[in-house]
């Protein structure tokens, strides 16, 4: 008898610490706190200089700030800098930095921070540099608060990569203890779990609204909706279409935009049989990006037919959308050719955590079987899409996003020059490289863009990928909080979300 | 046979039946193809046409539900009968032959049972991938354990029984003696752990799938088939309830024959 209550009370125990566990993650009412559903993990790293993915530095965005910085209408005001002034040539840039911006540490920005951040991202003296725009740059020097950068040519786009983050000089962890000047500071990281920010108060700009952040990590695509009408997130950027339908006459406001991002299935341009350009344009013929987004996203989103999308304004071009228009039979004889008649079997690659480009994936392997070619999906997790399919390139086909780190075409179209290390496509055309470097170096803006839409063109003709669309971006937030403001390119801006009144 | 076990067996016989019948019409022929899809049937209710509606493509779910229980029915098989094979190998060579190869085995074993199963497999997938055959390499792996167990006890008790002494006197060969006159006498034990093992194995599928890490999309299996029909679940039911009533059926029909089978 004495056992058995024993027992009984072990196991009452343990059922009510099971329990606690369960509760935890609801959130409470007060609204100078949101938890923030995110995709996925910040895996790649917290340092902003290093960080490549679209889902990581949307978020950094919220941590650090360049010289200049980007608005919601895609310019760029002074941020860290208080003023800049360009010479008439074009080569050289000057910045003053503003006075009193301090790093979430508490110590003043200096020039010598400045510095340190621009040699950081320049030449490593190999001919490479993590940002390639900076293999232009001739000499940086400081002057009390003046940064003078001087350019060997002149760069119509060279501000834009000024909005590089400006990291403290004497910080030895930037990728595991992040320190900018953002209007939210970081605090801790539990990986899969959450992230948490909090304000930070000494901000130089007008202040975030909401003091604490929670960045939660909603890796299973399928929940989504089940945490937004169980309370436990308050706000996700990134929901589809059906997601959204559920969530109608629910606490949440559904705001629609768009993504600013290229989705397509990306080819291995250099495995077989993707490395025959007859074959990369039959699967262009055979996949109807307008199918897809009726079927998969209720009509809402924009096709695409090159690596640019819409918001890039004058150099987005529209016709390249109908040089593959859905024709089987093009498609089969472009098949016949390579040497494939009956078709081949190959896999898709795509991560879990994205329902959007699972979505997509599914209606792309039933498009292909009209052309008898077998495609199968294979779901992996984000991290290894990071290590095996972008860095590893270890992939025949994926279905991915891909997003413009800044405002210039150049950020669009740079990744597919033969020998850049973020060609995760092994694209190569030499026409290509010779193109896209000429594009680079010219000053003349007209000529300047019509060379990056000849760039566009190749992308095309040659069927780099087989692009889709651009996704319309469809926000949940809850109607407790209201302020969120939709960018040209891939941030979510947490600074600019309040209190409902 | 006394009547209240009459009415289990016959029940469990007959519900076992239908599912294996959706089984194997889902090896023939659907009605729809499983996989087409539909833009003007999307969420599609019950009709003739349409007997348990459509999901969100506008694919028949009635098509994809046959196919479901036949991929769900492969695996829940192929992991069963890995566990078994491999867990009464493993059992009777213990129980048998005991000594220092009992204990490490068995000491293994027990490490192996204190993790539940969904766990190592968790981490089976971890290692080598998501996919169907990779799931029922990690399923199959994860059952092996009380397969080895329940043979083991089984073996144990009768290799002390005297027969097994009478023909060990004849000078009969250990593995004479295990093939012939110890493995037959545990085919009621192995019988019914079998059928809950299959039980275990069908909702092991279904949890694996309806976590991400089974069966990939678009190719149907029943718990793959739930997690995808959660988001919808409020607007339109119908993807998520036809599945979920079927993989209850299942386990009810396998666990009546299995309380009945073999007592």
């Amino acid at each position: 008898m004495k056992k058995r209550i024993i027992a009984l009370l072990l196991v009452s125990a343990i059922t009510a610490v099971a329990l606690c566990g369960c509760g935890g993650d609801k959130t409470e009412g007060g609204s100078s706190k949101i938890t923030i559903g995110i995709p996925q993990d910040l895996e790649d790293s917290l340092d902003p200089h290093i960080a490549v993915a679209a889902g990581t530095k949307e978020i950094l965005f919220n941590i650090y700030e360049g010289l200049v910085k980007p608005d919601s209408d895609g310019n760029l005001y002074p941020a860290v800098a208080e003023d800049y002034s360009i010479s008439e040539d074009g080569l050289t840039y000057t910045f003053k930095l503003r006075d009193g911006v301090k790093f979430h540490n508490g110590n003043k920005v200096t020039a010598d921070d400045v510095l340190y951040c621009i040699e950081r991202n320049a030449d490593d003296g190999s001919g490479n540099a993590l940002i390639s725009a900076f293999l232009n740059i001739d000499g940086f020097s400081a002057e009390g608060n003046d940064i003078t950068i001087k350019l060997k040519e002149a760069d119509p786009d060279f501000l834009q990569y000024m909005t590089m983050a400006i990291i403290p000089k004497d910080n030895e962890n930037p990728d595991t203890n992040p320190i900018g000047t953002g209007p939210y500071k970081y605090v801790s990281r539990s990986p899969q779990e959450n992230i948490v920010l909090k304000r930070f108060d000494d901000y130089w700009g007008e202040k975030a609204y909401i003091e604490d952040v929670t960045l939660k990590i909603c890796a299973n695509a399928d929940t989504i909706v089940m945490d937004l009408m169980g309370g436990s997130i308050d706000f996700f950027a990134r929901i589809t279409t059906a997601q959204a339908a559920q969530l109608k006459d629910s606490d949440y406001e559904i705001l629609e935009g768009t993504m600013n991002l290229v989705q397509a299935m990306y080819l291995n341009n250099a495995v077989k049989p993707f490395d025959d350009v007859r074959v990369r344009q039959a699967l262009c013929y055979a996949v109807d990006p307008d199918e897809i987004i009726d079927l998969s996203f209720d009509g809402k989103g924009t096709p695409i037919g090159s690596s640019m999308f819409p918001a890039f304004g004058k150099y987005y071009i529209e016709e390249t959308n109908d040089v593959y228009n859905k024709d089987i039979d093009k498609a089969k004889a472009l098949l016949k050719e390579a040497g494939y008649a009956d078709g081949f079997t190959f896999s898709i690659k795509v991560p879990s955590n994205y329902q959007p480009h699972i979505d997509t994936a599914q209606v792309i392997v039933e498009q292909l079987k009209a052309i008898g070619v077998t495609a199968e999906i294979k779901l992996i997790e984000w991290d290894s899409w990071l290590s095996d399919v972008y860095t590893g390139r270890d992939f025949e086909a994926t279905v991915i996003g891909v997003d413009a780190s800044s405002m210039t075409a150049r950020s669009m179209l740079e990744r597919f020059v033969s020998d850049s290390s973020k060609n995760f496509i092994n694209f190569s055309d030499p026409e290509y490289d010779k193109l896209l470097k000429e594009a680079l170096t010219t000053v003349d803006d007209a000529k300047q863009t019509d060379l990056y839409k000849q760039c566009e063109w190749i992308l095309t003709n040659d069927a780099a990928n087989v692009y889709i669309q651009d996704l319309a971006q469809l926000v949940a937030i809850n109607k407790k909080f209201t302020g969120y403001e939709f960018y040209p390119i891939y941030v979510l801006d947490i600074a600019k979300i309040k209190p409902a009144e | 046979m006394e009547r209240s076990k009459k009415v289990k067996f016959i029940t469990g016989l007959v519900i076992t039946a239908v599912v294996l019948i959706m089984a194997v019409w889902g090896m023939i022929k659907t009605p729809y193809d499983p996989y087409t899809m539909d833009t003007s049937a999307k969420f599609a209710g019950v009709s003739f046409r349409h007997v348990f509606g459509c999901d969100q493509f506008g694919r028949d779910i009635f098509s994809r539900v046959l196919v479901g229980v036949r991929e769900t029915m492969f695996i829940s098989a192929c992991v069963v009968f890995i566990g078994a094979f491999l867990g009464t190998v493993i059992g009777t060579v213990t129980g048998y032959f005991g000594g220092w190869l009992d204990e490490f085995l068995m000491r293994i074993n027990d490490a192996l049972l204190a993790f539940p199963s969904v766990l190592l497999a968790l981490v089976v997938i971890g290692l080598f991938g998501s996919g169907k055959y990779q799931l029922i390499v990690a399923l199959g792996i994860a059952f092996i354990p009380s397969f080895a167990r329940i043979v083991r006890g089984e073996v144990l008790k009768i290799r002390n029984l005297d027969y097994i002494n009478a023909v060990k006197l004849y000078g009969a060969s250990n593995f004479r003696i295990l093939v012939v006159h110890i493995l037959p006498n545990l085919k009621t034990v192995l019988l019914s752990s079998i059928i809950i093992g299959f039980n275990n194995a069908v909702l092991a599928e279904a949890g694996m799938s309806y976590l991400g890490m089974g069966v990939a999309p678009p190719n149907p299996s029943l718990g793959r088939m739930l997690s995808e029909a959660q988001t919808y679940i409020f607007s339109s039911p119908l993807a998520a309830v036809f599945p979920g009533i079927v993989i209850a059926f299942m386990i009810l029909g396998f666990s009546l024959l299995g309380d009945t089978v073999g007592k």
